[in-house]
C-alpha cells in the first residue's frame, strides 16, 4: 500500500515536472543586405548578433528550441518580398528580423501583415513604419528617422547651423530622413535652402556636392547611408566643403562607416545613435563576444538591435506557450510585456509598435583623442526615452485611437 | 553672370568640368575594354572586378610595404595585369574558338569570385585611402573650387588614352597586334610570337583598369563592389563608341561623362539612366556604334 502511494505520488511530482517543460519551437530568418552597401552595418553581423541571442537565451530556457535561416534581400523590395513570402508560406518562418533598407523594409511588413506573422525590423530607418504604414504585426526596434532627426538636426541648428541644404538618397528612406529633419529644423528656427536627390548607391558626388558649395547653407545635410555617405563625406573634404566654412550633418552614420573613413576623415561628425559599443562593460563584453565571428568589425546599434529584438520575441514566446500561430497575438504579448536586455536596458514597446529606449548624440573623435581601436566616439548627451521618439499622437498610425 | 535654362551659367561651367572628370575615369576604363574585345574578341566582364584590384592593392601595399600613392601607380597595374595574364594563359586561351558567349560567362564568374573573396576579407563598408600630400587642396577658379586631384585624374587619363590609341593605331607593335587578330596564321608565318603578343595585351588592358582603381582610391569608397556599378555604365559607353574602335571609346567616354553630368544638374534622379538611354538610340540608328567598323 506505502508503496503503491509512494510511488503514486512520484509520478504525480513527475507528472507535473513535465507539464512545465513544454516545448517550444521556432523558426526565425534574418533578413539582410548580405552583399551590397548595407551589408556591414547589417548583413552576417546580424546574423551572428541572432546566434548569440539564441544561445543566449535557450541556455536559460532548455526547452525552447530555435531554427535559424538567412536570406539576403539586396536592397530591392521585389526579392525581399519574395523571399519572405516563401518564409512565411513554404519554410515556416514564425518571425523575420532586421531588413535595413526601408524600401524593402515596409515591403515587408505587408507582406507579414498579410500571413499574420511577425516582423520586427531592426535595420531599416523610415519612420512611417510606425507611422502612416503601422500594422500590428510589426515592431520597429533600434532606431527611426524621426529619432535621428530631432537627435542630429535639432543639436545642430542650436549650435547655430541655422540654413540647411539636402542631399538625399532618392527612395523611401531618404524621402522620410529628409522629411523629418526638413520638420525638426524649421521647428527649431533654422530654414531649408534646397535638395537635391541622387540614386541610391552612387559613387560619384562631385556635382550634388558642387550645388550644395553654390547654395551657401551653413548646413549640408546628408540623408543617405552606408557607401553613399561615404562617399559623399570623403568628397566633401577633397572638395575643401568644411575648409569653406560649411559643416557637414551626417543624418545617419554607423561606427563601421566611421572605421571606413578613418578619424582624419570623419573627425567633429555629431550624430546620433542608440547603442554604442564602447559604452559601458556589459557592451563592451558583448562586443568581444560578437567579434569572434566578425573579426577585425565593430557592432553597430543594428546587430544589438536583432539580439536585443529575438531576446523578447522568445520571451514572448515562451509566455505564449509556442503558440505562435497567430502573428497579431504575439505581437500585442510583446507589447504588453516591458523589455530588458543587457544591452538597451529596460525600455517598453507602444500601440504603434515603436521600441522606446534613450538616444545618445554623439560627436567622432579627434585621431589624437582615440585610445585603441574602435575608439570612436565622445557621448555628448543623452536623450532621454520620452523624448527621443515621435509622440504617439503624431504618428498617424492607424492603430493608435485619437 | 548670366542663366542658361535657368541655372546660372557658373555653376553650369562647373558641372561640365565635373563632367569631364567622371568621363576621364569611363574613358579609362571603356579604353581597357576596347584593347581587350577589339584585338582579342573577349568581352572581359571581369573589367570592374580588375578596377577593384587596383584599387585593393593600391590600399595593400601602403599597409604592408608602407609605399604610397605615386609607387602604387606603378606598381598595382603590373600586380594586378599580372594575374590577368594568369587568367588569360590557364584559362582564357581555351575559348577563342568558341562563340564570345562562353568568355563572356567565364570572366563574369571570375567577377563574382573576386568581389566574394574581397567582401569575404575586407567587408562591404570600405577601406580608408587618403589622397596624396602633393595633390591635396585645390584651386579657386572663380565658377567652382577645382581640387589638384581631380585635375590631375583628367590629365593622366588624357596621356595614358592617346598613348595607348598611339601606340595601337600609329607604331609598329600596334600594326602587329592588329594584324594578328585579322589573320593570326600569317603573322605567325613572319615568326612573330602570336600567343604571347594577345597574353600580353590582356594583361594590358587589366593593368589599364587596375590603373584607373588606384587612380579612384583617394576619392571613391574602396569597397568590393566599387566595380560593380561602373561596369555596366562602361560598357554601355563601349557599346556606344563601337565595340571595336579605341578611338571610339575614348572620345565616348569623355562625351558621355560630360553628358551625364548635365543631367545631374536638370533632373538628378535620371543621371544613371541617361547613358542607357543613349545607348538604345544610338543602337537603333548605328548598330556598329557611333565609330564602329564591324557591319
Amino acid at each position: 500500500m506505502r508503496k503503491t502511494l509512494g510511488l503514486a505520488a512520484l509520478a504525480a511530482v513527475l507528472a507535473c515536472g513535465g507539464a512545465n517543460a513544454q516545448q517550444v519551437n521556432v523558426k526565425i530568418g534574418v533578413l539582410s543586405d548580405m552583399s551590397s552597401l548595407y551589408a556591414d552595418i547589417g548583413g552576417p553581423g546580424s546574423v551572428a548578433a541572432a546566434k548569440m541571442a539564441i544561445a543566449d537565451f535557450t541556455k536559460d530556457h532548455p526547452n525552447v528550441k530555435v531554427d535559424l535561416i538567412s536570406g539576403d534581400h539586396q536592397n530591392k523590395p521585389d526579392i525581399g518580398t519574395q523571399i519572405a513570402n516563401q518564409w512565411y508560406d513554404v519554410d515556416k518562418v514564425d518571425m523575420i528580423i532586421d531588413v535595413p533598407n526601408s524600401g524593402v523594409a515596409l515591403a515587408t511588413s505587408q507582406v507579414a501583415s498579410s500571413k499574420n506573422k511577425v516582423f520586427i525590423v531592426s535595420g531599416a530607418a523610415a519612420s512611417d513604419i510606425t507611422g502612416p504604414k503601422c500594422n500590428a504585426n510589426t515592431i520597429h526596434w533600434t532606431y527611426d528617422t524621426w529619432m535621428l532627426a530631432n537627435g542630429t538636426g535639432t543639436a545642430i541648428v542650436k549650435t547655430g547651423g541655422d540654413s540647411w541644404f539636402f542631399l538625399t538618397s532618392d527612395y523611401a528612406f531618404g524621402h522620410a530622413l529628409e522629411r523629418d529633419t526638413m520638420a525638426a529644423v524649421e521647428k527649431a528656427g533654422g530654414k531649408v535652402l534646397g535638395k537635391v536627390r541622387h540614386p541610391i548607391n552612387t559613387n560619384d558626388f562631385s556635382s550634388f556636392l558642387l550645388q550644395a558649395q553654390s547654395s551657401k547653407a551653413k548646413v549640408i545635410g546628408l540623408a543617405n547611408a552606408g557607401g553613399d555617405t561615404i562617399n559623399s563625406i570623403k568628397q566633401a573634404a577633397e572638395f575643401g566643403i568644411v575648409k569653406g566654412g560649411q559643416s557637414l550633418a551626417g543624418l545617419l552614420v554607423f561606427a563601421s562607416d566611421v572605421a571606413a573613413l578613418g578619424l582624419p576623415t570623419a573627425q567633429g561628425l555629431i550624430l546620433t545613435e542608440t547603442w554604442y559599443w564602447d559604452m559601458n562593460d556589459a557592451n563592451r563584453a558583448w562586443t568581444k563576444r560578437w567579434q569572434q565571428e566578425r573579426q577585425g568589425k565593430w557592432p553597430t546599434m543594428i546587430h544589438a538591435g536583432v539580439y536585443a529584438g529575438i531576446t523578447h520575441y522568445l520571451k514572448a514566446a515562451v509566455a505564449l506557450k509556442g503558440n505562435l500561430s497567430d502573428g497579431k497575438a504575439v505581437v500585442a504579448q510583446m507589447k504588453s510585456m516591458p523589455t530588458e536586455d543587457q544591452l538597451f536596458g529596460k525600455g517598453t514597446i507602444r500601440p504603434d509598435g515603436r521600441k522606446i529606449h534613450p538616444a545618445y548624440l554623439l560627436e567622432v573623435k579627434k585621431p589624437s583623442d582615440s585610445k585603441h581601436p574602435g575608439d570612436f566616439y565622445n557621448v555628448r548627451a543623452t536623450i532621454p526615452a520620452d523624448q527621443a521618439f515621435r509622440p504617439l499622437k503624431e504618428g498617424n498610425c492607424p492603430l493608435v485611437s485619437g | 553672370m548670366f542663366e542658361i535654362f535657368g541655372i546660372p551659367s557658373t555653376a553650369l561651367f562647373g558641372q561640365l568640368l565635373i563632367g569631364l572628370i567622371n568621363g576621364s575615369f569611363y574613358a579609362l576604363l571603356s579604353l581597357g575594354l576596347a584593347v581587350i574585345f577589339g584585338m582579342l574578341n573577349i568581352i572581359n566582364f571581369s573589367h570592374g572586378a580588375q578596377y577593384m584590384m587596383g584599387a585593393f592593392a593600391a590600399y595593400l601595399i601602403l599597409q604592408y610595404s608602407g609605399l604610397g600613392y605615386w609607387p602604387a601607380l606603378i606598381i598595382a597595374p603590373i600586380l594586378v595585369g599580372f594575374t590577368g595574364i594568369l587568367v588569360e594563359r590557364f584559362l582564357l586561351q581555351w575559348l577563342y574558338k568558341l562563340d564570345h558567349l562562353y568568355g563572356l560567362l567565364l570572366t563574369f564568374g571570375l567577377a563574382l569570385i573576386f568581389e566574394g573573396v574581397a567582401r569575404n576579407y575586407f567587408g562591404s563598408a570600405g577601406l580608408p585611402y587618403t589622397v596624396p600630400e602633393s595633390l591635396r587642396g585645390g584651386q579657386n577658379l572663380g565658377f567652382m573650387f577645382l581640387p589638384n586631384y581631380r585635375a590631375w585624374v583628367v590629365a593622366a587619363s588624357l596621356v595614358v588614352c592617346f598613348g595607348t590609341w598611339f601606340v595601337i593605331e600609329r607604331t609598329r607593335l600596334g600594326a602587329y597586334l592588329r594584324a594578328a587578330t585579322e589573320n593570326p596564321t600569317l603573322v605567325r608565318a613572319f615568326g612573330i610570337n602570336v600567343p604571347r603578343m594577345i597574353t600580353l595585351t590582356y594583361g594590358f588592358g587589366v593593368a589599364l583598369a587596375a590603373f584607373a582603381g588606384v587612380m579612384a582610391a583617394p576619392i571613391y569608397n574602396v569597397s568590393p563592389q566599387m566595380g560593380a556599378e561602373l561596369i555596366i555604365v562602361v560598357f554601355a559607353v563601349v557599346v556606344i563608341g563601337g565595340m571595336g574602335s579605341i578611338l571610339g571609346a575614348i572620345v565616348t567616354g569623355f562625351g558621355l561623362g560630360v553628358i551625364e553630368g548635365l543631367t545631374k544638374v536638370f533632373f538628378p534622379e535620371a543621371s544613371n539612366t541617361v547613358i542607357f538611354v543613349i545607348m538604345a538610340i544610338v543602337l537603333l540608328v548605328r548598330p556598329a556604334g557611333l565609330f564602329g567598323r564591324r557591319a
